[in-house]
């Protein structure tokens, strides 16, 4: 199996790239790490006439850690996020995520734009940018603008970016809270399989240790990540193990999951909701509440 | 035609490449360096893995043209000059964690890169690292053996290669 023949740039500047992509319409498509995209040519699923290969475009890759957020540039490799003490301390969710993200090999090369842009909905990035309330910046030749992620993910593989457009950097915001606890878990018939089930959760405690802030996304369960709208009933309890029962299962019953060869839709349901307690379970003891 | 220039296990190498051609064809076609192997030839089964700038990739899902300026380590750099088998060779011939061989060289590319950041594994390590690297032979227990046998030789030999 082997790509169509395709026109080949590879841009420096972002500009210079955006240029490209402009020019060229709907026929061109940007490479990033290229662990979705080149297999789809390699089976002639995907057949851009010409490919805008961002990899050298070293701006792109930048981690900025600034004191009300975390920006991280679009082509930042997955491998990065278990590596950069930065990321660990401003978004642990991330550095959690990264091992369960395909594998060594898919992690030195995939981006973490490109996952996003890509949209896969049993993919781990873009439930963990939900839960974190992440903006992404785009870009095009015209104009520049924001859009948060839960105004991105739009259907299965289908996203807010025009064709001309670019992801080119995440900002996460810092959680003005005074405790805040992170965590994801998931299932997966083999490690690095893209997971039957996975769910992340964001809590914020107040000094006295009452929640003030919860977010709890699912993947694998539809074409896009399922914002929880359960978690919301914890916001003013002090956070229990019961309750977190009571809201996983809560929150497992708004999914309508897939039934397909690897599970059936109950499965994933009931798989949900004790992910969806675990994770919310493990974020709290993360914020340090008591248990 | 683009022309890349590329130091493939330490050696300067040049070519002319249409922009669809893969690393792995590359390297195997151009160069003669058939140790890379293809199989699933759309990133699942990991045999193809080789280092680009020392991170483990995989060779099927790069363009050539896109490994222009970077050194690309394959299994035929792993044996010293003099013949002599790198640490990992040595121990996966011991285990015998190896059958029909078709794997092997993405399993030592990928256990070579993981062992340089990480001296001391434990089995289910290992086994984690090499999820990404399928065997229809084996079973992956000696080679999972092979890897821990090869983290001990490797640390008992000082710096690993």
């Amino acid at each position: 199996m082997r790509p169509a023949p395709f026109e080949y740039f590879a841009p420096r500047a972002v500009d210079e790239a955006l240029e490209l992509l402009a020019r060229h319409g709907t026929d061109a498509k940007p490479l990033a790490g290229g662990q979705s995209l080149v297999p789809m040519m390699n089976m002639r699923l995907a057949r851009p006439a010409v490919l805008v290969d961002l990899n050298r475009v070293a701006a792109l890759a930048a981690v900025r850690a600034e004191p009300g957020s975390l920006r991280l540039g679009a082509l930042l490799r997955q491998s990065a996020l278990e590596r950069d003490a930065r990321i660990a301390a401003a978004a642990p969710l991330l550095a959690e995520a990264a091992p369960l993200i395909g594998h060594l090999q898919t992690r030195a090369r995939g981006t973490v734009g490109g996952s996003l842009a890509h949209a896969d909905p049993a993919a781990e990035l873009p439930a963990c940018m939900l839960a974190l309330d992440a903006v992404f910046h785009l870009r095009s030749a015209r104009a520049g603008r924001t859009c948060r992620a839960a105004d991105f993910f739009r259907g299965l593989l289908a996203t807010a970016l025009e064709s001309d457009e670019l992801l080119v950097e995440i900002e996460i915001p810092a959680l003005a809270m005074e405790r805040t606890g992170q965590a994801i878990a998931e299932v997966a018939r083999r490690h690095g399989d893209f997971a039957l089930v996975g769910a992340c959760a964001v809590l914020g405690l107040d000094a006295a240790g009452i929640c003030r802030h919860a977010a709890l996304v699912f993947f694998g369960t539809g074409d896009v990540p399922h914002v929880s709208r359960a978690a919301a009933a914890l916001v003013g309890e002090r956070p229990t193990p019961a309750r977190f029962g009571e809201a996983g299962r809560a929150a497992a019953a708004e999914l309508e999951p897939r039934a397909d060869l690897h599970a059936t839709a109950e499965y994933r349901r009931r798989v949900a909701a004790g992910l969806g307690t675990q994770a919310l379970g493990r974020a709290a003891t993360r914020a340090g509440a008591a248990a | 035609m683009h022309a890349v220039r590329l130091t493939v296990n330490g050696a300067e190498r040049q070519a002319r490449v249409m922009p669809r051609l893969l690393l792995a064809d590359l390297l195997r076609e151009e160069f003669g360096l058939t140790g890379t192997h293809l199989g699933c030839e759309h990133g699942a089964c990991g045999a193809c893995t080789v280092l680009v700038d020392g991170e483990p990739v995989r060779s099927c899902l790069l363009f050539a043209v896109q490994a222009n300026g970077c050194r690309v380590d394959t299994v035929e750099g792993l044996a010293g000059a003099d013949g002599a088998l790198h640490p990992l060779q040595e121990a996966f011939r011991a285990r015998h964690a190896l059958q029909c061989g078709f794997c092997t060289p993405g399993m030592l590319m990928t256990l070579t890169a993981y062992l340089r950041e990480h001296s001391s594994p434990t089995e289910s390590d290992i086994r984690e690292i090499l999820s990404g690297n399928l065997c229809r032979c084996t079973g992956y227990q000696n080679i999972v053996q092979a890897g821990l046998n090869a983290a001990a030789a490797l640390r008992a030999a000082g710096a690993p290669r």
